[in-house]
């Protein structure tokens, strides 16, 4: 664990003792008190639509405060409900049913119930939808409302993972017939309600005084958020007290932070991650022997040193990070091996190879550093990869998914089958790899309905293998979310490691020490 | 005084007609950028499909000229069009109405016009003092260090102004807040204190100019013989410089303060990105970084108005100081 310091050592040291000894809960969180956070990823654009959202500002502010979803990865990656109490499914994982919880009321008054759910869900149908949940919704092809708290869903094919996917930061539960009116003004179930909120420029909510949360969650009286975009205005924003926590440090000038005893860090490894993907179709890449031979052309320990300067894990090929559940830890490492590169280059019949590499920092943060490594440690190898820097604009029209072999990055994915239903399924638009293999295929839509753990894990980890030993895309490593916290603020000791900023609910899960 | 209207609206049909070129180059400027809304909205997640759904709701896939006329039309009907983001929402709820350009820059216009009205306020009477008694005790050491502070000041980029300022007066002495997040509502006293340091920041980057050029214009006229008349009546040096010297040196005065007051409104945007001020430049570069073709031209307008108005206003003003011009033979 990094950037944790002498006095955060010896306090989360003793704090784990107590748990040990008493197994209550870590702290008594003190109500009240007000809690300003400078975030990046705010926009002019922003609004209530959370099929819209896709940066930290607004998940924060929307799933992280005044919305509240059907169910909600707590901090340690285990699956709680929220909105829905429980759920069960039949054998096939295929027919899922929700019991919702009573007594939740909409911040105006109204009283949620099953037509809310069904509802909110949608909003991310028709043709016109531009929501990111639209292929999560459209695989449920019936929505029935048992009771007033009973919602059943029919999914088109088993899915044992469907209540992760209700944890969606897209798929937040609008009050029914007035969908237009909540998505204007901000009402939600959530802790919070809007205070006031201009976009791209800050969002305030106070504390709904009778939540159903009860005093489990949501410890201060008022949360106000800023946007604050640039890095340096944000540093500088935590540093003069301004803003009590800020995101995505600047690693830079972590040293500044970390020696200001009034700060803390926080370092969690999550699953967002950096890829180098190339077209599994297209020549020579399609010679699994030179996609072997360029998996042992990459210093991926090298790539975490200088691209993100310590801050992250080394990666082997597979997008499972340790944010999941059925993350493979065990597997042979991929190291930089020249003769190993050069074995494989012989079994493609080749003795060197010419590649054209297109990256550009719109990738990620690095990018283009990241294609020179690469260039330098693979020429030992007799691999000559000449390094094309493309223009950010446009990156991911032009570049992305149309250059045989670019940059890339993914931020994600709650679940095993989520991330490669994303990236990594036969016909799936962003399958950046353009990835075809029919062993791994079956295995994932069995994985998919499969309800017994043991039997998925296996399935899991056999997937995590086939992508590190044949698969399309370099994943030398996994970026850590690095945010920092003024002490006036007491968070607790596991922070959620799926989103920044404790999967974004910190409002609900940090109070004032 | 029908010699002064005349020029008053020979100017303003000027000015429509500067406007109407930077709309042209602006439209064309901001066309001719890699990349569009719907592809920058998408991001990472842009299939084709989705690209070309915003683009036709948005009226992007119609010519160049088309649009440019749409919006020229909009503009003339007083209908500043509205920002593709808020666009885009409404269409994915279904129509309703939205916030529209002028909506969306009214309050950040409001913010950045405080912004600039604290800092004239401080800036003005500063730099003509400091030019009037830099003429005053010309050659001096006061003289010299004037000139090198001010000068220095102005030779450093703004953002390093800001920084500077913010380690003295928020870092380790802290008097006031880095950050200027005001907001409606707040009360002036708070707002007045929150826009103090992009204030001072931007009173460094612009005094050097105008006190310059007050010192210039007064050691100008200090070799004229009713100076030297005024000086052998035996008036004291001050009253020789601020009764006499000064309201002839008026007009490039004038000039030279207009000119940044009209820099205080459209030149503000790094300044308000590094205090997080939420004016109309913070404004033009988020719209800028998403390409939101309505609100950047919007802005650009607006910036291009204040100069035509302002520089209107200098030549107006220094008409009506010289006598010679207020009354011509």
């Amino acid at each position: 664990m990094y950037g944790l310091s002498r006095r955060g050592l010896m306090k989360s040291g003793a704090a784990a003792g107590v748990l040990g000894l008493t197994g209550m809960p870590l702290r008594a969180a003190t109500m009240g008190g007000k809690f300003t956070a400078g975030l990046s990823g705010a926009n002019t654009s922003d609004s209530w639509d959370s099929r819209t959202h896709s940066d930290l500002f607004m998940i924060a502010s929307a799933q992280g405060a005044v919305f509240d979803s059907l169910t909600e990865v707590a901090a340690d990656g285990s699956l709680r409900g929220e909105l829905a109490e429980s759920w069960e499914a039949t054998s096939d994982a295929k027919t899922w049913t929700f019991n919702l919880r009573s007594g939740v009321n909409f911040h105006n008054g109204k009283a949620f119930g099953a037509d809310d759910v069904i509802e909110s869900l949608q909003m991310h149908l028709g043709e016109e939808s531009k929501s990111a949940a639209k292929p999560i919704v459209e695989a449920i092809t019936e929505m029935k409302k048992l009771s007033e708290t009973q919602v059943q869903f029919t999914l088109a094919a088993g899915n044992a993972d469907f209540p992760y996917l209700m944890s969606d930061y897209h798929i937040c539960i609008y009050p029914a017939g007035m969908i237009e009116e909540a998505i204007e003004k901000g009402i939600g179930t959530g802790l919070y309600s809007v205070v006031a909120f201009d976009p791209g420029v800050r969002m305030v909510a106070k504390r709904v005084a009778d939540h159903y949360k009860g005093d489990t969650a949501g410890f201060f009286e008022e949360i106000e958020y800023i946007a604050i975009n640039d890095n340096t205005a944000r540093m500088n924003a935590l540093m003069t007290g301004q803003v009590d926590a800020i995101n995505r440090i600047d690693f830079k000038t972590e040293a500044l932070l970390k020696a200001n005893p009034a700060l803390r860090i926080q370092e969690v490894t999550g699953n967002q991650h950096y890829i180098f993907p190339m077209l599994t179709d297209v020549a020579p890449f399609s010679d699994v022997n030179v996609r072997k031979a360029l998996k042992y052309g990459i210093n991926r320990q090298e790539m975490v040193d200088k691209i993100l300067q310590g801050h992250g894990m080394v990666g082997n090929d597979s997008p499972i990070g340790p944010a999941n559940q059925y993350f493979n830890a065990d597997m042979e490492q991929l190291e930089l091996d020249a003769d190993k590169a050069k074995y494989y280059l012989g079994q493609a019949g080749l003795t060197s190879l010419d590649i054209d590499l297109s990256v550009s920092n719109a990738a990620f943060e690095g990018a283009v550093d990241g294609g020179q490594l690469y260039q330098a440690s693979a020429a030992n190898a007799g691999i000559n990869i000449n390094v094309i820097q493309e223009p950010a604009d446009g990156y991911w029209s032009n570049v992305w998914m149309k250059k045989p072999w670019c940059a890339s990055y993914w931020s994600g994915r709650a679940t095993e089958d989520w991330m490669f239903a994303t990236a990594y399924e036969k016909g799936a638009p962003w399958n950046d790899s353009n990835w075809d293999h029919p062993h791994r295929q079956s295995l994932l839509i069995d994985a998919r309905a499969e309800l017994d753990s043991d039997k998925r894990r296996g399935q899991y980890y056999e997937m995590q293998q086939i992508l590190r030993d044949e698969g399309g895309v370099i994943l030398p490593m996994f970026a850590n979310n690095v945010q920092a916290v003024n002490n006036r603020i007491s968070s607790p000791e596991t922070i959620g490691n799926l989103w920044q900023m404790d999967n974004a609910r910190m409002a609900e899960r940090w109070s004032v020490a | 005084m029908g010699n002064v209207l005349t020029i008053v609206l020979q100017r303003l049909a000027f000015g429509l007609i500067t406007l109407l070129i930077v709309s042209m180059v602006i439209f064309i400027a901001v066309n001719l950028l890699p990349g569009d809304f719907a592809e920058l909205i998408l991001g990472q997640g842009a299939t084709p499909e989705a690209v070309a759904s915003i683009r036709h709701d948005l009226g992007l896939d119609q010519s160049l000229v088309t649009r440019y006329f749409g919006w020229l039309g909009g503009m003339l009907t007083g209908n500043l069009g509205t920002s593709f983001a808020q666009l885009n929402f409404q269409t994915n709820l279904g129509g309703g109405g939205g916030v529209t350009v002028a909506e969306q820059i009214a309050p950040r216009f409001a913010n950045t016009m405080f912004l600039a009205s604290v800092t004239a306020m401080i800036a003005v009477p500063i730099a003509v003092t400091l030019g009037i008694l830099a003429a005053l005790y010309r050659n001096t050491v006061f003289d010299r260090a004037t000139n090198i502070l001010t000068l220095s000041s102005i030779s450093s980029p703004e953002f390093f102004m800001a920084y500077i300022l913010i380690l003295f007066l928020s870092v380790l002495n802290p008097i006031l807040p880095s950050l200027s997040n005001i907001y409606d509502g707040m009360a002036f006293g708070e707002r007045l204190e929150k826009t103090l340091l992009p204030a001072l920041t931007l009173t460094l980057v612009v005094t050097a100019h105008m006190m310059r050029m007050t010192r210039a214009a007064i050691i100008n006229l200090l070799a004229s013989p009713y100076i030297e008349m005024a000086r052998l009546k035996g008036m004291s040096p001050m009253r020789v410089i601020v009764k006499h010297a000064l309201p002839n040196a008026l007009a490039p005065i004038i000039n030279v303060i207009a000119l940044n007051l009209a820099y205080l409104v459209t030149g503000v945007v790094v300044v308000e990105v590094v205090f997080v001020y939420p004016g109309i430049g913070q404004l033009f570069v988020d719209s800028v970084k998403i390409r939101d073709i309505p609100v950047v031209q919007a802005c650009c307008l607006i910036f291009a108005a204040a100069y035509i108005l302002l520089n209107l206003t200098a030549d107006i003003l220094s008409t009506l100081s010289n006598p010679r011009l207020r009354h011509p033979k």
